[in-house]
């Protein structure tokens, strides 16, 4: 559709003169940069979980227990600032699955309490407990769990095509360190002790093949985020996409990923279903209660895209051209108000954080009768919501059409073909 | 060349954009003939047809196309109506769970059922399938009970359901409660031969209940197995004008095709008068809305304000269960589901797009697109529809959207009969279902198991068992040499 691409490049011509002295191609760039500096934070934070897994297994005890809650706490803050890439680009998307699925049907992996259930009929593999048992038998398919590697793994890893049963990445490994959060709605979270995985007073059971699962699914993700260091960095396959797409379907990218991730995945799926149903089980971080922080970077990582200035773990910044200056260039009001709504939803998202530290944690504030709480919780909403509609003006002063929603081909898209 | 003359830019823009980008809608004006020219299958096939690539319109999926190609939402969907689609996914894949439970947002379970959750039939919001041996438990699949019309019948029903069982057999149960029984099938190989001497073996399923747990049923039971079907495009689907589906039915085949198409009149509950039905195997449903509930209802237990009874399918007789404990409250509008949990499934189920085709000017695709409409095949799979502009969903109205499907009722043959009527649909009728989508069944769902109870293992064995109106069609396939068959297939695979 020769037509459809002409039609694109002379449309987009409009909002690129209007702002001859930006260039967009430096704006796309600090974004990949941003995206490799983050990718090799988690990548860096997944090494030092790593090691912590390994000191812990070597000789566990409750304080190499704690320091591996700690690694897996800090290994979350770069990570959760990356997720503003995966709604704009494909190959992020696609990857993301393996690395931060959730929520997952825990008894797949390990024991669990008899509250669970024994049975799930939706699930096979509901209480499957690899861990326990070499040998899984079900329905037409037969799994072979005699070693537990990498390839156990993706094997079980939405298997049946039940999407939550979930063997990799971020909460799983979350799961066999802090175990069931059995509190409810309470306070608390997961108490796993340590001699789960003691070499001489095994509790649990299967202490060995426990600690070869946690040591497994640990090096899946670091090798799993190494392939977006890569993707991202010069020559990578995301780097080398973004830069081979016109400047309005890079622009739509950036935008892409800071929309969706606001209202749909974090507003909708994530905030306000657990809310509504004032379930625990929809806590993205349930095991540990770390879903504060976890909402929290989120927000952080969709502010420091629009601004193009992220500080990495070490100090450092990266930081150059980036949406917010294109926005300033062609309407500074809507800058201003984008940067105050982004701000304001950091501030509702430091309300549930404070409220955490002070021992009130993300599940508790869900809980039903809590008014104070749910309040709490739909300030975030709120604020996010209103984010979103800055977003959208965005979106408008940027003459980005409806692109935003989609990526890309959006002038193939006959809008509305009877009218 | 326009900038030449001294255009602005402003305007040349504009005149991009209504040459270009919203091309047809230069033709909103257009007469009914023009409109009908736009959506008439074609008689070209050395090139795609334009927007033929969008089979959902601007709604259409073109970002995923593996495992996940089914569950994308409607590519033209606001941010903040994105976040109803994701809620309404929570609440598909929620499990229920047994009332009273400390989430009393999620119980009500049964007390009789055949899932926990949308999602465990509806796997990655794709097909079911039936199962893999008698051990297997990860079934996607059902059996529906009725019995014949009875002299006084309330015209509403679209069936009678079994006096004792109801209207569907519930296999599970929750603790100390008797699930119904057991679906029990047999398969029996028939043996066809192609073009050019290749025998393809189908097989004939034969269905049965076995541990029926509460005494015999009526002897005349009807027994009619269904399979989960694709949740992708309803939402286009409900957006279709109903006076645009009847223009298709033929009732006494007055062209003389060979093919009827008849519409299922069925009762609306929600807007208490007769309407087409629309969704379901037979076109048994009248809207998304009452299709959701009924399978609150039926396949998990739920209540909710369309189908009241907490109780879900139990009948009178079940008397253990009628009593049985229910997550029935006052804060949920006196249901186990309340309204506001219904609508976001309602939106989500509305939204999950349907994905671009792909190769749609392939040579070989281009070959199979020509033979399956030479053979008659689109006499009943209609190409296109155009949405209506007035939807539920702004972002699906308006659109030219590519179904393959007529949404009609058709008398498929003794083959693949199942001898039970519902509503105005016959035993021997089934609606044509959609076809888009269907060459991602294996990337997603990873199986081609397909018909309304998955009998046919490739798309092959499921155009042979075409029977009674698609018979002329499905001979037509079965004469082409091998090579023809292939692009027949190619086409398929491309939708």
């Amino acid at each position: 559709m020769k037509y459809a691409v002409v039609a694109a490049a002379i449309a987009f011509a409009l909002p690129v003169q209007a702002v001859a002295s930006m260039e967009v191609s430096d704006i796309l760039e600090t974004y990949a940069d941003i995206a490799l500096a983050k990718y090799e934070d988690s990548h860096t934070t997944a090494l030092e979980l790593q090691s912590a897994v390994r000191a812990f297994l070597t000789e566990p005890s409750e304080a190499s227990l704690k320091a591996t809650k700690t690694a897996w706490i800090s290994a979350r803050v770069p990570y959760q600032q990356t997720e503003v890439y995966r709604f704009g680009n494909v190959l992020v998307d696609e990857w993301e699955g393996k690395v931060n699925a959730w929520p997952l049907d825990e008894g797949l992996i390990d024991y669990v309490h008899r509250g669970y259930g024994a049975n799930n009929e939706e699930n096979a593999f509901y209480t499957a407990n690899v861990i326990a048992n070499p040998d899984l038998v079900f329905g037409g398919h037969t799994v072979d769990a005699t070693t537990i590697d990498q390839d156990l793994i993706h094997a079980l890893h939405e298997v049946d095509a039940v999407e939550a049963n979930v063997a990799s990445g971020y909460h799983a490994i979350e799961f066999l360190i802090w175990g069931q959060d059995l509190n409810g709605t309470g306070p608390g979270a997961g108490e796993r002790p340590w001699t789960d995985y003691s070499l001489t007073g095994c509790t649990g059971g299967n202490c060995l093949r426990r600690a070869a699962y946690l040591t497994t699914a640990t090096d899946l993700l670091v090798a799993d985020l190494r392939e977006m260091v890569v993707a991202w960095g010069t020559g990578g396959k995301a780097r080398v996409g973004l830069s081979a797409s016109t400047m309005q379907d890079g622009l739509a990218t950036i935008i892409t990923g800071m929309g969706s991730l606001s209202f749909g995945e974090l507003a909708g799926e994530r905030i306000k279903l657990g809310l509504l149903l004032h379930d625990p089980e929809e806590e993205h971080d349930c095991f540990s209660d770390n879903t504060h922080n976890s909402h929290y970077f989120d927000e952080v990582g969709i502010q420091n895209v629009y601004l193009g200035r992220y500080q990495r773990i070490d100090g450092r910044v990266v930081e150059g051209p980036a949406l917010s200056d294109l926005v300033k260039a062609t309407a500074p009001e809507v800058d201003v108000e984008m940067r105050g709504k982004l701000d304001a939803t950091i501030a509702a998202m430091e309300a549930m954080r404070q409220s955490a530290e002070n021992g009130v944690a993300y599940d508790q504030l869900i809980a039903d009768g809590n008014t104070a709480g749910n309040a709490v919780v739909q300030a975030a909403v709120d604020a996010l919501l209103d984010q979103t509609t800055t977003i959208k003006k965005v979106v408008a002063v940027l003459a980005l059409g409806d692109v935003a929603f989609e990526g890309s081909d959006s002038l193939e898209n006959p809008e509305a073909v009877f009218q | 060349m326009c900038l030449e003359k001294g255009i602005g830019t402003l305007r040349w823009l504009a005149f991009v954009l209504l040459i270009f980008v919203l091309p047809v809608s230069v033709l909103a004006g257009a007469t009914a003939d023009q409109r009908a020219a736009i959506l008439a299958p074609t008689n070209h096939f050395s090139q795609a047809e334009k927007w033929e690539t969008l089979s959902g319109g601007s709604a259409t999926n073109r970002r995923r196309f593996g495992h996940d190609a089914f569950s994308q939402h409607s590519a033209n969907l606001p941010f903040e109506e994105q976040a109803n689609f994701f809620v309404g996914d929570g609440v598909f894949r929620r499990v229920w769970v047994t009332a009273p439970a400390s989430v009393k947002t999620a119980d009500g379970l049964g007390p009789l059922y055949n899932a926990r959750a949308c999602q465990r039939c509806h796997l990655k919001d794709g097909r079911g399938h039936p199962p893999a041996g008698p051990d297997d438990t990860a079934v996607s699949m059902f059996l529906r009970l009725s019995i014949p019309q009875q002299t006084s019948g309330n015209e509403k029903l679209t069936v009678v359901p079994e006096p004792t069982y109801g209207g569907q057999l519930q296999d599970l149960a929750l603790p100390g409660y008797r699930a119904e029984g057991r679906m029990v099938i047999s398969y029996q190989d028939v043996r066809v031969v192609l073009d050019g001497g290749k025998a393809i073996v189908l097989r004939k399923p034969t269905y049965s209940v076995a541990d029926l747990a509460y005494g015999p049923m009526h002897p005349d039971v009807m027994l009619s197995p269904r399979v989960a079907p694709p949740m992708i495009g309803l939402g286009l689907l409900e957006a279709i004008a109903e006076v645009d589906i009847l223009a298709h039915t033929d009732p006494d085949d007055v062209d003389g095709d060979g093919i009827s198409g008849r519409p299922n009149r069925v009762w609306s509950a929600e807007q208490g008068k007769f309407v087409l039905g629309r969704f379901g195997w037979k076109a048994g449903q009248p809207s998304l809305a009452e299709q959701g509930a009924s399978a609150f209802a039926g396949d998990i237990g739920i209540s909710n304000p369309l189908v009241q009874d907490p109780w879900g399918d139990c009948t009178e007789v079940q008397t253990d269960c009628r009593t049985g404990p229910h997550g029935d409250s006052p804060k949920h509008g006196g249901f186990e589901a309340p309204s506001e949990i219904m609508e976001f499934v309602l939106f989500y189920a509305r939204n999950l797009a349907v994905p671009a085709r792909r190769d749609v000017d392939a040579t070989n695709v281009l070959a199979g697109k020509r033979l399956f409409y030479v053979a008659g095949c689109t006499g009943c799979h209609t190409p296109k529809f155009a949405t209506r502009n007035d939807y539920a969903v702004p972002a699906l109205g308006g659109q030219l959207i590519w179904p393959y499907s007529d949404l009609l009722l058709h008398d498929m043959g003794d083959g693949l009969a199942d001898g039970r009527p519902e509503g105005e649909a016959s035993g021997r009728e089934w609606r044509t279902p959609p076809l888009w989508g269907i060459g991602l069944t294996e990337a997603v769902s990873g199986h081609t198991f397909f018909l309304h109870d998955g009998r046919a293992r490739d798309l092959t064995e499921a155009i042979l068992w075409h029977g009674g109106e698609g018979q002329v069609a499905r001979d037509a396939f079965a004469a082409m040499p091998k090579r023809e068959r292939d692009a027949v297939l190619a086409f398929l695979n491309s939708l």
